[in-house]
């Protein structure tokens, strides 16, 4: 009896969970179009997610891409086709990689900032603090920063597909000796606009499902299972962003990707 | 007779299975200084966020001029709101804000005033405050007292009708609680503002007091003024004003 107790409670918690971070959600998008507007905030969580994450995403991008060069040339070489290899890194990279690992990159540098620091607000009244000015703490905290997410995670993603492209191309063509013409044409010939609206459709929505679960956790700090009402809480807050940010990440790539094949 | 501007009818609010406030009933006059005084972890913080709608009571009623908050009209509610200013145990300052945007946060979020009339209001009370040069400096780089002085800049930058003060000098030395009594009370005579202090610097917080509450157990066992608590036949009055630990137990 108590297993079903516990079960059913764990569930009536999930569900609530689930309907406080849909509304978290609402009242974040919908408090972008209320007047003021609030441009230079925008302005700065731009700045923050998307210029300080871009050494990151090259980085990576230019890794991932390499990598890619370098395991895709020695398997296609296997069947003699080592000319696809420009089309098998470019789709490769702008249909799955380049939306998947720009978003945890950038749920790593930037969306852990947003729930440690809308967490130390929380537990040090910051948040109060607004209430009791008039100012409505989701459209201060949570707005801006979906918009500057829906901006920053769309052009990061533009730039690690880039460069990973180009990755490619280093060790595909410049290290092995494709040759660097008809890796080019491959990439060309095989990338279609629905590919890259494909990338962007699943960046877009990344960005609302990191901006929300990292802000959400941070905003709720104090409701965090096991954590309590100080550093812990803000310590677990920050780590479930990262953790469900991920799985989320995921889930939803999965979900897109079996609509758009 | 004159009707209080805030008064607590029967309040009572439970976190949990720990009731907090058992019945509260208090009245605040307009333009007084109520202080509030009584036992750490007795419900005084809970009885300010009740004003400021920061927390709900359970039972009861807040009355506001006489009417309950809670029917007023939604325009009237946000008046009232607009109104009041809260200044924190902790200051709550916005850390990623410098001191100048801390104190104009309330005008520049909620006002349409424009940015010239914000900065004289900003700086009008900087200069009050004796924060002149330090508006480009962040809340970290201040020291404890400045930080008060900053907290109650912006607590006052909206010209508020009613201010709540929650234990404004925890972790201030003697002197400088001195000088935050001195500075509401200075303010308070010359805003005209409605102030309700909680406090534990007793006997010091009775010079500033006009009335004064002992929140016991949940419920204000004593209201009445300076002269009214220091005369006292009440045990736990006694007790509690004279820090006597045999009387007046602590939990811990």
């Amino acid at each position: 009896m108590k297993y079903i107790e516990k079960l059913g409670g764990a569930t009536l918690g999930g569900v609530e969970s689930i309907g406080r971070i849909v509304l978290f959600f609402i009242s974040g998008v919908t408090r972008i179009f209320v007047r003021p507007f609030q441009a230079d905030k925008i302005i700065d969580h731009t700045w923050f997610i998307g210029v300080k994450s871009l050494f990151v995403i090259i980085l990576t991008g230019t890794f991932t891409g390499m990598v890619l060069g370098l395991q895709g040339y020695y398997s296609l070489v296997k069947f003699g086709s080592e000319a696809a290899l420009g089309s098998a890194v470019s789709l490769t990279i702008i249909r799955e990689l380049g939306p998947v690992l720009s978003a945890i990159m950038i749920t790593a540098r930037a969306g852990s900032a947003m729930a440690a620091e809308i967490g130390v607000m929380r537990i040090s009244e910051q948040i109060d603090a607004l209430k009791t000015m008039q100012i409505d703490p989701i459209r201060f905290l949570f707005s801006p920063r979906i918009m500057a997410a829906l901006i920053s995670f769309p052009l990061l993603t533009a730039i690690f597909d880039v460069v990973g492209i180009f990755g490619g191309y280093l060790t595909g063509s410049l290290l092995l000796g494709t040759n660097p013409a008809i890796y080019m044409d491959k990439v060309i010939q095989s990338v279609k606009m629905v590919d890259i609206a494909g990338g962007f459709l699943k960046s877009f929505v990344f960005a609302i499902v990191v901006t929300t679960i990292c802000c959400y956790r941070g905003y709720y700090t104090h409701l965090s299972t096991g954590g309590g009402y100080g550093a812990k809480g803000v310590s677990m807050a920050t780590t479930n962003s990262v953790v469900q940010s991920c799985v989320f990440i995921l889930i939803v790539d999965y979900i897109i990707t079996y609509f758009l094949v | 007779m004159t009707l209080p501007l805030i008064q607590f009818v029967d309040i009572k609010k439970n976190f949990g299975a720990n009731q907090v406030l058992k019945g509260v009933n208090l009245s605040i006059y307009k333009g007084d200084i109520m202080v509030v005084i009584g036992k750490s972890g007795t419900g005084k913080s809970v009885l300010l966020k009740h004003i400021i709608g920061l927390v709900h009571q359970d039972s009861g009623q807040l009355l506001i001029d006489g009417k309950p908050l809670h029917t007023l009209p939604k325009k009237e509610r946000l008046f009232f709101k607009r109104e009041l200013s809260y200044m924190f145990q902790e200051n709550a300052l916005f850390d990623f804000l410098n001191v100048f945007e801390n104190i104009a946060l309330p005008l520049t979020e909620t006002s349409r005033d424009t940015r010239s009339i914000i900065e004289e209001k900003v700086t009008t009370r900087m200069v009050q405050l004796g924060l002149g040069p330090i508006g480009k400096k962040f809340p970290s780089q201040l020291s404890g007292g400045m930080r008060k002085r900053v907290a109650l800049a912006r607590a006052l930058v909206t010209d508020p009708k009613v201010v709540l003060f929650d234990e404004p000098t925890t972790g201030l030395d003697p002197v400088r609680k001195k000088k935050v009594h001195t500075m509401i009370k200075e303010y308070q005579e010359q805003f005209g503002f409605t102030a309700v202090i909680v406090s534990h610097d007793i006997p010091q917080i009775f010079d500033l007091a006009q009335h004064i509450a002992l929140l016991d157990e949940g419920k204000i066992i004593f209201e009445g003024t300076k002269d009214d608590i220091l005369h006292s036949r009440s045990d736990t009055v006694n007790a509690f004003i004279r820090g006597d630990e045999q009387l007046c137990p602590t939990d811990t």
